[in-house]
């Protein structure tokens, strides 16, 4: 096998470079070295985007999950599986980001045998620690299939309703944990962010945000894989998420409407230029283009829309993580360059897993090498076969 | 029964003796030097703040409902019956959510350490618990740090209130603060200059419940989600199952 050396290659190996330099800071000169956080900013780019937006761009797993096999919509089931594998690094890295993120990660564990059942951080750990369990078995039949084992995915597919319905009770709860989290600094938070909605706006951008990435990295592999992109799946994706959208604007402003806060987030201030910013990226922008049905039959205009959503709610997750404590305390938190690069290694690592994953696992059909015995079951309601045998008759 | 410690800032002298003492009882470096920084840090739990001919002292309140301890994934925070607010450090992970939630800002971090701790006033639990004074109230030489019951020290703050209107602000700062807190402190000026969170901001409900009304509905919130989920599931499900059936049906009666 001879390697080339491309553009995209070499950034890689730049960031991951920069990214092991900083691990070895974490891990030999302690937070205080690598970051920028402080007494005041315990809380830095590691919780508000690795975590927090981390589980949210990962949404996508339960959202296609829920769609494909809770509500049956067969027609979706092309994007299942890379919407599972998705989700499933998403997770994985999740927890390594949380391994840098806690001052003492060796004892991670104590979760499990010291429990605080009041603690909202404990809840969501439980929740991220069990679906990701649920995602391994859901990812699991790919791996099977590649070597052809046919028992083990009978046994899986045995147990595939209690692993949705599990997968996605564990979803709604945690994701919208992550926004009750924030409920014990009514103080603190700035009131663009702090309302008791939290944990129903963390669920409702989590459902947008995970249509938007399965359409998001349904295109991107079509175009990195050259693969042939199913419009009529993103085109049907498209129109859930500008629902979706609309849902999440109407949540927002009824939160502030019932806060009397209307009136004081059109008054230009530090927080309102965040707050203007996230709402234009995330509502404003993709709702108006969604609205004219060329760009949503359109694979560009889809692609587009989806991109502004997500970043439109990882504006909206870091407000409410980062800027939304700026006034608090009194100065501005920037993250240390270290922090950064470790974020961007865990990024990277996550890309370069996708891709490696896609090459040797049935996770696209058409791009992978052809399994001779692949199930072709798979696709097909099980009721689906005996009616088939009747045909015949 | 808990305990607590009133300080009474109109008596303080600002002779910082109840920094120095809780930094020997916490086995915590002390000179000239760390007497001069204004701040509370993973080496000062507390710190006398002087402005003008006034003075404060800062230090954690020991919430009668303290947010640390509803907030700790393993449960490292917890209140003790006599009134301190103690940290176990073998539980900790360090996810740091103590000190996001503490209204106070109480809890600090070892950033540098390679295993770190979270670091603030215990209370001296052990004197406390022995029947003791805590430290810092033990060295007082003015008596502006005390310590007792809380209902006593609650009652003598009122009657100093009364007593002397003129020199006091007519609040206990603490009394009812996040649902109230083992150290409350009189003052002739708003506490708020010196950094302490406004009273109207943090609230009298206790910080636990913001969270709690959301936690507590988990443990019903799981059957019946699953009960949903599961016959959304069975429904649409059935529907194939039964179109299946009465194709299966149609073919049979055609034959």
């Amino acid at each position: 096998m001879k390697f080339k050396l491309t553009f995209w290659k070499i950034v890689f190996l730049v960031i991951m470079a920069l990214g092991l330099y900083s691990t070895f800071v974490r891990y030999f000169y302690g937070l205080g070295a690598i970051s920028n956080m402080t007494d005041q900013f315990p809380w830095g780019l590691w919780i508000g985007f690795d975590c927090l937006c981390g589980v949210m761009l990962a949404a996508g797993g339960f959202c296609m999950v829920g769609a494909v096999y809770l509500f049956n919509i067969e027609r979706l089931h092309s994007v299942v599986r890379p919407a599972v594998l998705t989700a499933f690094l998403g997770y994985l890295l999740f927890i390594v980001g949380l391994l840098f993120d806690l001052g003492r990660p060796w004892y991670i564990w104590h979760q499990l045998i010291y429990m605080n059942p009041h603690s909202v951080m404990f809840e969501v750990g439980m929740c991220v620690m069990a679906y990701t369990t649920v995602l391994f078995f859901e990812f699991l039949p790919n791996v099977f299939e590649r070597f052809n084992l046919l028992t083990p995915i009978k046994w899986i597919k045995r147990i595939y309703p209690v692993l949705i319905v599990l997968g996605i009770l564990l979803s709604t709860l945690h994701q919208s944990s992550l926004g009750s989290l924030y409920l014990i600094m009514p103080s603190k938070l700035h009131p663009f962010w702090y309302t008791p909605a939290l944990p129903f706006l963390f669920f409702g951008s989590a459902i947008a945000v995970g249509l938007a990435m399965t359409i998001f990295e349904s295109t991107q592999s079509a175009k990195a894989f050259g693969r042939h992109l199913e419009l009529p799946v993103l085109v049907e994706l498209g129109g859930a998420l500008l629902v979706a959208l609309w849902v999440n604007a109407l949540l927002r402003f009824e939160d502030y409407f019932h806060r009397g806060m209307l009136g004081q987030i059109i008054k230009p201030s530090y927080e309102a230029y965040f707050l203007w910013l996230e709402l234009t990226l995330a509502f404003l922008i993709p709702i108006t283009m969604l609205s004219f049905k060329k760009v949503r039959l359109s694979p560009q205009g889809l692609y587009l829309a989806s991109i502004f959503t997500v970043l439109g709610f990882i504006t909206n997750r870091l407000n409410v993580s980062l800027t939304g404590f700026e006034t608090y305390v009194g100065h501005h938190y920037l993250p240390k360059w270290t922090e950064f690069s470790v974020t961007l290694m865990i990024i990277a690592a996550g890309f370069a897993l996708f891709g490696l994953a896609v090459k040797y696992l049935p996770i696209f059909p058409d791009v992978q090498v052809p399994v001779k015995d692949r199930l072709q079951t798979e696709t097909r309601p099980v009721v689906a076969t005996p009616v088939l045998e009747h045909a015949g008759d | 029964m808990s305990k607590a410690l009133l300080y009474d800032a109109t008596m303080c002298i600002g002779c910082k003796q109840c920094e120095g003492a809780c930094a020997q009882q916490n086995k915590l470096p002390y000179d000239d030097q760390v007497a001069a920084e204004s701040v509370q840090s993973e080496h000062k739990y507390t710190v006398v703040l002087a402005k003008d001919d006034k003075f404060m002292r800062r230090l954690c309140m020991h919430c009668e409902h303290p947010a640390c301890a509803s907030v700790c994934p393993v449960g490292a925070f917890h209140k003790t019956k006599e009134g301190p607010v103690v940290y176990d450090v073998w539980k900790c992970i360090g996810c740091r959510y103590c000190m996001v939630s503490c209204a106070f800002a109480q809890p600090k971090y070892e950033w540098k350490s390679l295993n770190p701790r979270v670091r603030k006033c215990i209370m001296c639990p052990d004197r406390v618990v022995a029947g003791k004074a805590t430290a810092c109230a033990e060295i007082c030489p003015t008596g502006a740090t005390k310590f007792g019951e809380r209902d006593d020290l609650v009652k003598e703050a009122q009657d100093r209130i009364r007593q002397n209107p003129s020199t006091y602000l007519p609040r206990i700062y603490g009394m009812n603060e996040v649902g109230g807190t083992c150290v409350l402190i009189l003052s002739s000026v708003n506490v708020e200059e010196y950094g302490y969170p406004a009273s109207a901001k943090i609230g009298d409900t206790p910080m636990p419940e913001y969270t709690g009304r959301v936690m507590e509905k988990v443990p019903d919130f799981i059957p019946v989600w699953s009960l949903v989920l599961g016959g959304i599931y069975w429904v649409s499900h059935r529907r194939e199952e039964v179109a299946a059936a009465e194709a299966e049906h149609k073919n049979g009666s055609k034959r």
